[in-house]
């Protein structure tokens, strides 16, 4: 065990307490707790507009909730960015932005560079390791905007990887791939979690949920139910979630 | 005596020339990344209200008993009314539902007609004497000083510097800023970062370029150089390049044609450039792009 993990012993990776965000007068989130195991798969799945992204936002400091704390191992997750590693959902970048695929990755290390340090034989090595975890060791050439969508994902992922972090947050990981990018990222999410890290993702799919996860967090607006799939993920706890509209 | 003169004026020209150069590579790299980060109309506003603060600074150093005239004074001015231009669009567009383009437009015209308004009052004022400040909307090379020369070449370099070094945290914010955000980048700081460099360029380059047309440096250069590269930092320095040398062939046209304003021969230096990289850029010019779809309906048309 390294030091660092011996400080994290008890600590839960990520814990919200009290979160409640608004955008303008519209609350979006209330009152959410949460709580994450380490080395556990998290779903955070919920209805369209039960505030799933935003409670991942708040996580990320990207979005200031009104009130509540999220903390990460104990600490404000302010400080503790370099251990956390977001994949933002696809739409949110401008696919025609003249980078390389190789450049998305390199942006994982930005903390690594600095402001002014020279991208180093090293940098490119590493973040190519990670284009070969993720199976796009053949694209780092391209511009991003010339690949599929499920190689995007990918690509952002790998992004995350380079970045060596202890927690993983992502955002609707498998919204439009193919299904062969869908079991390649699902390999390398087990492969992070049987390594001791820690995975939250938002997610669509009830069912693939059993199959891919080990634990659920159910919210629609406050949270609805949480803990390992086989107890949390019920019909009574969808009901609750959905409003009586899902089948399993 | 004629030696002499043409002589003073070779140095001279050379100087304004150089400057142009700075001016115009430093315009480019800002204006990439300012076209990376889709906020290139911003640059509209900033210049057109560049107007009210020259002239207000002309008049207060006239009415301080000075000749009006002096160069860091009148882009000091200009500096504090494009800042006040600024703040004005990002409160509109922060505080009402006012769009940014309604609020870029509102902006630049009520600036630059209050400019035009003191210009006019600084025109009667001096009645029979020329203030100069004509050739502020234009650009002119002609009359300028050595110091002047000096000053907007030492102003491009000093802004193309602080580019270079926040062109990771910019690139990010640009690219998606969600993510620069969760980095530990603070996004908010790097748009009011950007929109200082646009400020800063804009204000050195209104003695050689002139506030009408510096958006058009800001601008073409940067769609210029994207047609011959997907790679940012190419991208950048192709931009710059292309800034530089229509800053440079303009002033120098210009210097050797007195009468002929500088700011839209430089202008006109890079739409040739733009007009160039269009059509033949290997993978993303038209010709190119043309061809491709030809190469493809052949081959289709073979298979079938």
């Amino acid at each position: 065990m390294s030091p660092r993990d011996l400080n994290d012993a008890g600590l839960s990776p990520l814990a919200v307490r009290g979160l409640t965000v608004a955008y303008g007068a519209q609350p979006v989130l209330q009152g959410v707790d949460m709580t994450t195991v380490p080395g556990a798969m998290t779903a955070i799945i919920g209805p369209n507009g039960a505030g799933k992204s935003t409670l991942l936002k708040a996580c990320l400091g990207v979005v200031k909730p009104l009130s509540g704390q999220v903390s990460a191992w104990g600490q404000p997750t302010s400080r503790q960015r370099d251990r956390i590693a977001y994949v933002p959902q696809r739409a949110s970048v401008d696919w025609d932005f003249p980078t390389r695929v190789i450049d998305v990755v390199l942006m994982g290390m930005y903390r690594q560079l600095g402001l002014l340090g020279r991208v180093r034989a090293r940098h490119f090595k590493q973040a190519q390791d990670c284009l070969t975890r993720v199976g796009m060791q053949d694209f780092a050439d391209r511009q991003i905007g010339q690949l599929s969508g499920g190689q995007q994902q990918r690509v952002f992922l790998a992004r995350a990887l380079a970045q060596e972090a202890d927690l993983y947050l992502l955002d609707e990981p498998f919204a439009g791939v193919d299904a062969a990018t869908e079991s390649a990222i699902i390999a390398v999410l087990h492969g992070l979690r049987d390594a001791g890290k820690t995975v939250v993702a938002v997610h669509h799919d009830l069912s693939t949920v059993p199959a891919y996860f080990d634990r659920v967090f159910l919210i629609n607006r406050t949270a609805q139910a949480e803990g390992p799939v086989d107890v949390a993920f019920t019909p009574e706890t969808l009901q609750a979630t959905y409003g009586g509209r899902v089948h399993v | 005596m004629f030696e002499a003169l043409t002589l003073q004026l070779g140095y001279n020209a050379t100087l304004v020339t150089l400057g142009a150069a700075a001016l115009g590579v430093a315009a480019g790299v800002v204006g990439a990344f300012l076209n990376f980060r889709k906020r290139a109309l911003m640059s509209d506003a900033i210049s057109h209200a560049t107007l009210p603060g020259l002239a207000l600074a002309f008049l207060l150093m006239v009415s301080l008993g000075g000749e009006g005239r002096s160069l860091p004074g009148l882009m000091l001015g200009s500096a504090v009314s494009a800042g006040l231009g600024l703040w004005v669009v990002s409160w509109l567009t922060t505080r009402t539902r006012l769009p940014q383009d309604a609020a870029i437009g509102a902006v630049l015209s009520v600036f630059f007609g209050f400019g035009v308004v003191l210009m006019t009052v600084i025109q009667t004022l001096s009645a029979g004497r020329q203030a100069g400040l004509e050739g502020f909307l234009l650009g002119s090379t002609a009359g300028m000083l050595r110091s002047d020369a000096l000053t907007i070449a030492a102003g491009g370099v000093a802004v193309l510097l602080a580019a270079l070094a926040l062109r990771r945290p910019l690139l990010m914010t640009a690219f998606d800023a969600g993510y620069a955000r969760q980095r530990g980048i603070d996004t908010n700081r790097m748009d009011g970062a950007l929109m200082a460099l646009v400020l800063a360029v804009t204000v050195v380059g209104l003695k050689i370029v002139g506030l009408v047309l510096i958006v058009a440096l800001l601008i073409i250069p940067p769609v210029a150089a994207r047609f011959w590269s997907d790679n940012a930092a190419r991208v950048i320095a192709l931009s710059g390049g292309i800034g530089g040398v229509s800053g440079y062939a303009g002033a120098a046209i210009s210097a050797s044609a007195p009468g002929l304003p500088t700011g839209p021969l430089i202008v006109l230096t890079s739409a040739a450039v733009f007009t160039l990289s269009m059509l033949f850029a290997p993978t993303r010019g038209v010709i190119a792009g043309a061809l491709r779809h030809l190469k493809m309906r052949r081959a289709l048309q073979r298979g079938a």
